[in-house]
């Protein structure tokens, strides 16, 4: 019984500050924010009052926010852009990290440690500092402000979280199952679509997962190397908040695009599911 | 022509050889062991016949066609690896079907096959399970049955027992012989355990240090041991320091040291005066009581100085006059009694004229 309720209080000491920080600075903010998309925008910025102060003045609850939203194409547009960059963006991680992650993990050890830091040194500069010498680098190319330097950036910038999880996976491979799947008479492209990608898929997923979303919410890249035309979701959000000041319409923004995130991780965790049944 | 072909390989790995001029042919149908201590340059020799390694000299050849130039996925030689290495990702059917796939065989062959394959092994309701769900024996029996489905023409085994318990160990032991003479293919089995080598081989080749010390069936690898390396390494042998009396085709008379004459018989190697050792087996020497009447030539007293009951026999320690020390072994025939001897007992120990080996130096 003491053993138990001991075992009860370190579970709580265990668990107990990351619930109460998550609740305080996860679901309480999240929450603010889905009411937020429910109300008017106040005068200055930020929120109109619940209860109108003067009779007429605009106050409460509203689904206006939302009502726009769906009313106007440009919206739909901006999204469905987004997710393309987004997409664009991780699979080109994918084809550049996939190499590079499986040299690392078949170099001798001692040598892999300091090929990790290199992956990952580029986060000892500023981020604006880096998108700004893409800018020196693409200027005399005449390629900035153009789709391709967003992605440019958009990849430079994410590589390495697709590197990373790739390469903690690819790592764990027994190389004794490559040797049984040559012995059992399959060539190098049947041992990697066979044995080595199926099996990295995990890594896969991470890497995507941690590439896709940081990539739809980011606005800095497409605004300094994509110029004026390439406006993403990011771009909105942001705008939405600093710019017009217009908080619901920014939380509803920012409330379509979680709904849209965790709608595809939905569907890509079904299908991998079906995918490992059925392979 | 044989199936198998070694001609003269070597391997060296820096200065060291780990395989060292071998030589030798393996005939089709045949349970062909490598049997030798960990380092000894067995596994090596089965990394070359797979492919996966290639020899520094001489040549492989299968069915009289030289190898070198074929990639392991190219030969018709699969293997079973120590750690089975089965596809994780892959429901056990997926696992033996993967050759037939990789060789591109017709669904409808790889469906028969594999049913027939999996019913081989006793799997026929495991098809669906992924390899974790699955028993160290289970595994095993994929392993072999993935191996096995495409019927290659040398099946390689690399200590493929050595992760079983030993209960487990002796059922597969059974189970391999019987498998082997149903699908008829060629076995080349690697083992360090010289009582799986004895029990399951037609022939052995004994490996030391990258050469192979004996090449012979097992009851005469077992029996007539070519050298110390061999007698000591194949189950247990007394070594008694002795040198050449007398050579003749009939017989040997060995002088063993402070202890007498003795009787051996013949050896090739062994002339008047050559210094070498007399092996014999415990359970060719005789223990009896002191002074108990006997027909044996060879004979002499000692006194039991430790037994080992290990259930079925107990290993006698006897020490001789000259102060050799000799294991005698005795059945346990009488039911409940662990030692018919007490440490301390006169005893006399006693083996026939034609059960040593005498192996000069």
């Amino acid at each position: 019984m003491a053993t138990s309720r001991a075992a009860g209080r370190t579970r709580w000491l265990v668990t107990g500050p990351p619930f109460v920080f998550l609740v305080l600075f996860f679901l309480v903010p999240a929450l603010i924010m889905v009411v937020a998309s429910f109300r008017y925008p106040g005068d200055f910025g930020g929120l109109a009052p619940l209860a109108p102060a003067k009779p007429g003045e605009e106050a409460g609850l509203t689904l206006d926010n939302y009502r726009m939203f769906f009313s106007d194409w440009i919206y739909f547009q901006i999204f469905l852009k987004s997710f393309g960059v987004a997409a664009i963006t991780t699979l080109v991680c994918l084809i550049i990290a996939y190499p590079l992650a499986a040299l690392i993990a078949r170099s001798p050890k001692r040598h892999r440690d300091l090929m990790v830091l290199l992956c990952v040194l580029p986060f000892a500069s500023n981020f604006l500092v880096r998108v700004y010498a893409w800018m020196i680098m693409l200027g005399p190319f005449d390629l900035l402000f153009s789709q391709f330097a967003v992605l440019a950036g958009m990849v430079y910038v994410h590589l390495p979280f697709m590197i990373l999880p790739l390469y903690t996976n690819l790592e764990k491979h027994d190389p004794m199952l490559l040797d049984a799947a040559q012995d059992l008479g399959a060539n190098g492209w049947q041992r990697f679509w066979r044995v080595t990608f199926p099996l990295s898929a995990p890594g896969v997923f991470a890497g995507s997962a941690l590439v896709f979303i940081p990539v739809l919410g980011m606005f800095a890249i497409p605004e300094i190397l994509g110029g004026i035309g390439d406006w993403l979701v990011g771009n909105m959000i942001k705008e939405a908040f600093l710019g017009v000041r217009d908080w619901p319409f920014g939380s509803m923004l920012s409330l379509m695009l979680t709904v849209c995130v965790l709608a595809i991780a939905g569907v890509a965790t079904w299908l991998a599911r079906r995918g490992v049944a059925g392979a | 022509m044989p199936l198998l072909d070694i001609r003269n390989v070597t391997r060296r790995f820096g200065a060291l050889a780990a395989v060292d001029n071998v030589s030798l042919t393996i005939e089709a149908g045949e349970f062909f062991t490598l049997l030798g201590p960990s380092g000894c340059g067995k596994t090596t020799l089965l990394r070359m016949i797979a492919g996966f390694d290639l020899p520094d000299a001489g040549a492989i050849l299968l069915d009289g066609r030289d190898l070198a130039d074929t990639p392991p996925e190219k030969r018709p030689i699969h293997t079973v690896f120590q750690s089975y290495a089965l596809f994780p990702h892959m429901t056990v059917a997926q696992n033996v079907a993967f050759p037939l796939k990789m060789a591109g065989k017709p669904p409808a062959e790889i469906g028969t096959k594999l049913k027939e394959a999996l019913a081989q092994v006793h799997l026929e309701d495991k098809g669906d399970q992924y390899p974790h769900e699955l028993s160290g024996g289970q595994k095993q029996r994929v392993a072999l049955a993935r191996a096995l489905v495409n019927r290659p023409r040398v099946l390689l085994l690399d200590e493929p027992l050595g992760a079983l318990d030993a209960k487990l160990r002796e059922e597969m032991q059974i189970e391999l012989i019987g498998l082997q003479r149903e699908v008829g293919v060629t076995f080349v089995f690697v083992t360090h355990a010289q009582a799986e080598a004895l029990a399951l081989s037609h022939r052995i080749a004994v490996m030391n240090a990258g050469r192979i010390e004996q090449l012979d069936e097992p009851s005469k690898i077992y029996g007539f041991p070519k050298n110390r390396f061999v007698a000591d390494f194949i189950g247990h042998c007394n070594m008694l320091e002795a040198a050449v009396i007398e050579a003749s085709p009939h017989g040997l008379r060995l002088d063993v040291k402070g202890l007498g004459e003795v009787s051996a018989p013949a050896a090739e190697r062994a002339r008047a005066r050559s210094a070498g050792v007399l092996a014999i087996r415990p359970e060719q020497v005789r223990i009896a009581a002191a002074d108990t009447a006997h027909e044996l030539a060879n004979r002499f007293a000692g006194r039991v100085q430790d037994f080992l009951y290990v259930g079925d026999v107990t290993t006698y320690l006897v020490e001789l006059a000259n102060g050799a020390r000799l294991e005698a072994l005795l059945a346990n025939s009488a039911p409940g009694r662990a030692r018919f001897f007490e440490v301390g007992e006169p005893v006399e120990v006693a083996w026939r004229r034609d059960a040593g080996v005498f192996l000069p130096d």
